[in-house]
C-alpha cells in the first residue's frame, strides 16, 4: 500500500521556521528506572510530529513531562521562548494543551460542559463576578459557551452537547478529549494514542481532523501505535526505545531505519497482540 | 434525551424496594377487577375518614387527647389530611377513561400515587393504633374508633395492592401561560409551608412520628407518580419566582406562629442550615471532606462575641456595631480556613479528613485553655463568653418584641427573620458560584483533578477558595448564634454529641440530604434537628440510632434525599455504563485497533 504524501502545512508556519516548543534532555527517573532518558525534540509551528516506540519505551511519561504532570528529574522545556514551569495547568496556560491515552473526561459532566472546562484557563473571573452576574461575567460565559458548542461541531460530536461524558460511545469520548483540549486555544496539542480503539473509519475521519486542527495554526504531535495512520499522517517521526530517542526523520526515512526494524522485530513473539490489546 | 432516561433511573431506585412485593401483588390484582381494587380505596379511606371524628381511646393518657368524638384532634388529623387525600387521588381514576384535565396528579400512572398515599395512612394510622396498645398496657384501650381505624386504612391499601400495574412514561407536560406556573409554584410551596409548620410544631412524640411515617410515604407515593419531577420543572423553568414563593413562605411561617416556641426549634435549624450549605460547597461541590467544619462556626461565634461588649469579653470595652461584628466575625474565618487550608489542600486523599479533624479539636481546646490559667485570659475557659447582648441592627433590637402588619413578634421570631435573610444570602451565593465558571471548576477537580489541572485549573486554588468561601459562611452563621444562645461556650463546637450543631451532624445533613444540592441539606438539617429535638425518649440511645440510619440510608440511597443530577447518575449507573464503555471498545476494538497491521506494513515498506 503507498503511503500519501501529508498535507502541506498552513502557510506562514512551515516547519523549520524557528520552532515553538524545544525539549532539551528531558529525563525522568522513577527511583533506579529511567524511563525518558535525555531526550530532544523541537517542534516547529504547524508541524505534525509523530511519536513512536514499542510499548514503555517511555512516551507517554515524555508527554506527562511535557505537560508539567511529573516534574522532569533533568532537562528543560523551552515553549514560545519561555521557559516552562513543571506546574500542568501553567503549562495549560502558556499554550500546551493534551489528551490521555487513557480516556480522562470528567465522567459525569456533559459533553458540554467538559469542553467549557477546557476555556477554563482563557477566562478570568473570580468568585465576586461569579455571584454578581455583571455584564462582563455574562459576556464571558456566553463567550465560552459558544466556543464551545464551536468546538462539539468542529469535531462532529453536536448532537452529544448535553449527553454524559461517560454515556458517549468510545470514539467520540476520544474526539470529545480532543475538543477540551482545543478549547483552551493551544499552540500546541499533544495526543496521546488518539486513534487507540477506533474503528478504521473513525480512524481515517481523525487524521483529517488533526490536518484541519493543524490548518488551524496549531502543531501536532502523536503518540500512536497504529503505524498506517501515523505513516499517513505525520511531517516527521521521532523513535524512542528503552527511554532514549533512537533516529528521528521523515516517515520514508525511518521506515527504512534498520535500528527501528530491529527495535520493532526484536521483541519477543507475542508483542504484536499485547501492543493491539495494549492500543485499546 | 438523556435527562428523561436519567430521571426514569432515578425512579427505579425510589421504587426499587416495592420491587418485592411487585410479584405479590400482581399474583393477587390478576384476577381482580381493577374496580374491586379502587373501591376498597374509597371505601378504607372515607371509613378513616369517619373514625377521625369518633374517640379512639378512652383515657386521656395518650397524647393529643383522642377521646373526644365529634372533631378530631392529635394523630387523628394526620388520618384526616391523608385519607382526604388519598380520595382526591383517587376520584380522577373512578371516571373510566380518567378525568379531564387531572392528569396531573400522577404522570407516571396513579396506581404508584395511590399506593403511596394509602400507605402513608396506613402506617401513620397503624402506628398511632400500636401505639395507644403499647403505651397505655394492652388492646384493652381500644373503643370502636380505634379498630374502624386501623381496619379500614389496611383495607385501603389491600386496594391499593389490587390495583393493576398502569406505570407509563410520563406525557409531555401542556404548555401553560407563565402566569398559571408562577401561580402553581406558589400554591405549592405555601402547601409545603403548611406541611412544615405541623412539622415543625408537633407537640408530641407520637404526632411527629405519625406525621414523618405519612409525609415519608406520601411523598415517596408523589415522587414514584413523577408529580415532583414535573414540579421540579416547572421551579427549574421558574427560578426567579421559585425563590421568591420559598422566602415569602419562610417568611410567613414566623406569622403562623402564636408564641416563640417553635420558632426557637426554626432559629435552631436555620442556622444548622446555613452551616450545613456552606459545608456543602466544601464536600459536595469542591469534593473535600472537612471533619472540622464546626469550628468555623465557632471562630464566627467567638469572634463576635469577644467585640460585642459581653462582660465577660477580654475586650469588653469594644463594643462594635452588628455590621462590624458580623464583617470581622466573617474575616476571621475565612482567615482561619485559609491558614487550615493552605498547608493541607497540597496534599489529596485523606490527609485533609484528619487534618479538619485535629483542627475541630485544636479549636475547642484552644478556646479552653484561654481562661488566663493554661494561657491568657481572652474567652473565659469552659464558662465561656456569656450576656452576649441581643443584637441590634438599624436600631432595630431583637431582644424586644415587636409588631409587625399586626403580628407581635418575639425575640426568637426577630431572629428568626434575620436568619432566613441570611440563608437567603447563602443560598444565592451557593446558586450562582455551582453555575459559574468556578463551579464547574470544582466539578473538573471532584471528578479528576489531573485532568483538570491538564486542561489549566489550578486546583490548589480552587480548593482553597470553597475552603474559605465555606469557612466564612459559617463563620457569618455564627456570629448570629452567639447572640441568639447569649452563652459561647467550647463544647459547642464538638465533633460529635447528641445534638446538632456538630461537624458529625452537619456532615450527615450533607450526605443524608444530598451532596451538591440546596433542598438537600435544608432537608437533612431539618430532619437531624427534629428527630433529637422531638423524640426526646431517644436522648441516650441517639448516637447509636443515628448510625444505625446512616448505615441503612447508605445502603438504600447513597445519593441522599435530594439526589443530585450528576451524583444520582455516579451512584446507579456506574455498573450499566461501565459495561456499555466496555462492550463498545471490544466491539470497535476487534475491528479498529490493529497494531499488528502496523508492523506488518512497517515489515513489508523495511523489506521494499
Ligand atoms: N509513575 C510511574 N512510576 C514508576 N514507573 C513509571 C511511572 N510511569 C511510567 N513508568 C514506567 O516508565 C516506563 C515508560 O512508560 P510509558 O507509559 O511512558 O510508556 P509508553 O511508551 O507510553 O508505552 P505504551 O505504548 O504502552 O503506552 C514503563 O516502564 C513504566 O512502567
Ligand atoms: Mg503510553
Amino acid at each position: 500500500m503507498s503511503i500519501q504524501p501529508a498535507n502541506p502545512p498552513a502557510s506562514g508556519t512551515a516547519p523549520g521556521s524557528e520552532p515553538i516548543l524545544q525539549a532539551r534532555g528531558v529525563t525522568m527517573r522513577f527511583g533506579g528506572l529511567t524511563a525518558v532518558d535525555g531526550v530532544d525534540l523541537d517542534v516547529a509551528g504547524g508541524e505534525i510530529v509523530g511519536l513512536i516506540g514499542p510499548n514503555g519505551a517511555g512516551k507517554t511519561t515524555f508527554f506527562n513531562c511535557l505537560t508539567g504532570l511529573y516534574p522532569p528529574t533533568a532537562g528543560s522545556i523551552t515553549f514560545r521562548g519561555q521557559r516552562l514551569a513543571p506546574k500542568p495547568y501553567r503549562v495549560a496556560e502558556a499554550g500546551i494543551s493534551r489528551t490521555f491515552q487513557n480516556i480522562r473526561l470528567f465522567p459525569n459532566m456533559t459533553a458540554l460542559e467538559n469542553v467549557m472546562v477546557g476555556r477554563h484557563c482563557r477566562t478570568r473571573e473570580g468568585l465576586l463576578s461569579a455571584i454578581g452576574r455583571g455584564p462582563r461575567y455574562r459576556a464571558a460565559e456566553r463567550e465560552a459557551r459558544q466556543t464551545a458548542r464551536e468546538l462539539l461541531s468542529f469535531l462532529d460530536l453536536d448532537r452529544h452537547a448535553s449527553a454524559i461524558a461517560r454515556s458517549l460511545p468510545y470514539g467520540d469520548q476520544r474526539k470529545l478529549e480532543i475538543a477540551r483540549a482545543l478549547a483552551s486555544d493551544p499552540g500546541l496539542l499533544l495526543l496521546d494514542e488518539p486513534a487507540a480503539g477506533m474503528n478504521p473509519r473513525e480512524t481515517l475521519a481523525l487524521r483529517e481532523t488533526i490536518f484541519k486542527i493543524r490548518q488551524r495554526g496549531l502543531s501536532v504531535v502523536v503518540i500512536e501505535h497504529d503505524m498506517r495512520f501515523i505513516f499517513n499522517l505525520c511531517d516527521r517521526l521521532v523513535v524512542l526505545a528503552r527511554g532514549r530517542k533512537l533516529t528521528e526523520g521523515r516517515p520514508d526515512e525511518v521506515r527504512a531505519d534498520e535500528r527501528v526494524i530491529a527495535t520493532y522485530l526484536g521483541t519477543a513473539p507475542g508483542t504484536a497482540e499485547q501492543e493491539a490489546s495494549d492500543a485499546r | 434525551m438523556t435527562t428523561s432516561s436519567s430521571l426514569s433511573t432515578g425512579q427505579t431506585g425510589a421504587t426499587g424496594l416495592t420491587s418485592l412485593s411487585r410479584a405479590t401483588r400482581r399474583r393477587l390484582g390478576q384476577g381482580a377487577h381493577p374496580l374491586v381494587g379502587k373501591c376498597l380505596i374509597a371505601l378504607g379511606s372515607a371509613a378513616a375518614l369517619g373514625s377521625t371524628f369518633l374517640a379512639w381511646t378512652w383515657t386521656t393518657a395518650f397524647p393529643g387527647d383522642l377521646t373526644v368524638t365529634g372533631y378530631p384532634g392529635g394523630n387523628q388529623l394526620i388520618t384526616l389530611f391523608l385519607s382526604i387525600l388519598t380520595l382526591l387521588a383517587l376520584a380522577p381514576a373512578l371516571v373510566p377513561g380518567g378525568l379531564p384535565g387531572t392528569r396531573w396528579m400522577a404522570p407516571r400512572g396513579s396506581a404508584r400515587l395511590l399506593r403511596g398515599l394509602a400507605l402513608a395512612n396506613a402506617a401513620s394510622t397503624g402506628y398511632v393504633v400500636i401505639a395507644i396498645a403499647w403505651e397505655l398496657g394492652g388492646v384493652a384501650n381500644y373503643v370502636a374508633g380505634t379498630w374502624i381505624a386501623g381496619a379500614s386504612a389496611l383495607l385501603a391499601v389491600l386496594g391499593a395492592w389490587l390495583l393493576p400495574d398502569d406505570d407509563h412514561e410520563p406525557a409531555p407536560a401542556r404548555p401553560t401561560p407563565r402566569w398559571a406556573q408562577v401561580v402553581v409554584v406558589f400554591v405549592v410551596v405555601m402547601l409545603g409551608l403548611l406541611v412544615a409548620d405541623f412539622g415543625v410544631t408537633t407537640g408530641f412524640s407520637e404526632e411527629f412520628i405519625g406525621f414523618c411515617l405519612g409525609a415519608g410515604f406520601a411523598g415517596r407515593g408523589l415522587a414514584a407518580s413523577g408529580l415532583f419531577d414535573r414540579f421540579s420543572a416547572l421551579t427549574a423553568a421558574n427560578r426567579t419566582a421559585t425563590g421568591c414563593a420559598v422566602l415569602a413562605a419562610a417568611v410567613s411561617f414566623v406569622f403562623l406562629q402564636s408564641s416563640d416556641a417553635y420558632t426557637s426549634v426554626a432559629d435552631n435549624i436555620l442556622i444548622f442550615a446555613t452551616v450545613a450549605l456552606g459545608l456543602n460547597i466544601v464536600v459536595g461541590l469542591a469534593g473535600l471532606l472537612d471533619l472540622g467544619y464546626v469550628a468555623f462556626l465557632g471562630v464566627g461565634a467567638y469572634t463576635a462575641a469577644l467585640v460585642s461588649g459581653t462582660a465577660a469579653s477580654r475586650y469588653a470595652h469594644v463594643v462594635l456595631p452588628f455590621w462590624a461584628q458580623a464583617l470581622i466575625g466573617v474575616a476571621v474565618s475565612v482567615l482561619a480556613g485559609l491558614l487550615i487550608g493552605a498547608p493541607t489542600l497540597r496534599l489529596r486523599g485523606d490527609y485533609l479528613a484528619i487534618v479538619t479533624l485535629g483542627f475541630g479539636e485544636i479549636f475547642r481546646i484552644t478556646m479552653n485553655n484561654l481562661d488566663g490559667q493554661s494561657g491568657p485570659q481572652v474567652t473565659n475557659g469552659a464558662e465561656g463568653e456569656y450576656g452576649i447582648p441581643d443584637l441590634r441592627l438599624f436600631g432595630y433590637d431583637f431582644g424586644r418584641p415587636h409588631t409587625v402588619l399586626g403580628h407581635t413578634l418575639g425575640r426568637f421570631g426577630n431572629y428568626y427573620l434575620l436568619l432566613v435573610l441570611v440563608i437567603a444570602v447563602v443560598i444565592f451565593i451557593f446558586a450562582r458560584v455551582d453555575d459559574s465558571r468556578i463551579g464547574r471548576a470544582w466539578a473538573a477537580i471532584r471528578e479528576d483533578e489531573t485532568a483538570a489541572e491538564a486542561m489549566g485549573v489550578h486546583g490548589y486554588r480552587f480548593k482553597l477558595l470553597a475552603f474559605g468561601l465555606g469557612a466564612g459562611l459559617a463563620g457569618l452563621a455564627g456570629t448570629i448564634q452567639g447572640h441568639l444562645t447569649s452563652t459561647v461556650t467550647p463544647d459547642q463546637y464538638t465533633f460529635s454529641s447528641s445534638a446538632p450543631p456538630n461537624s458529625a451532624f452537619l456532615l450527615a445533613a450533607v450526605v443524608l440530604g444530598g451532596m451538591g444540592t440546596i433542598s438537600g441539606p435544608l432537608l437533612g438539617a431539618s430532619l437531624l434537628f427534629l428527630i433529637p429535638d422531638k423524640l426526646q425518649f431517644f436522648h441516650n440511645k441517639q448516637l447509636l440510632l443515628f448510625g444505625i440510619a446512616l448505615i441503612v440510608m447508605m445502603r438504600l440511597r447513597p445519593e441522599g434525599l435530594v439526589p443530585d443530577k450528576r451524583r444520582r447518575l455516579e451512584f446507579h449507573e456506574r455498573e450499566t455504563a461501565a459495561e456499555e464503555a466496555y462492550e463498545e471498545l471490544v466491539a470497535d476494538g476487534l475491528d479498529g485497533a490493529d497494531g499488528s497491521d502496523g508492523l506488518d506494513e512497517l515489515e513489508a515498506g523495511a523489506r521494499a
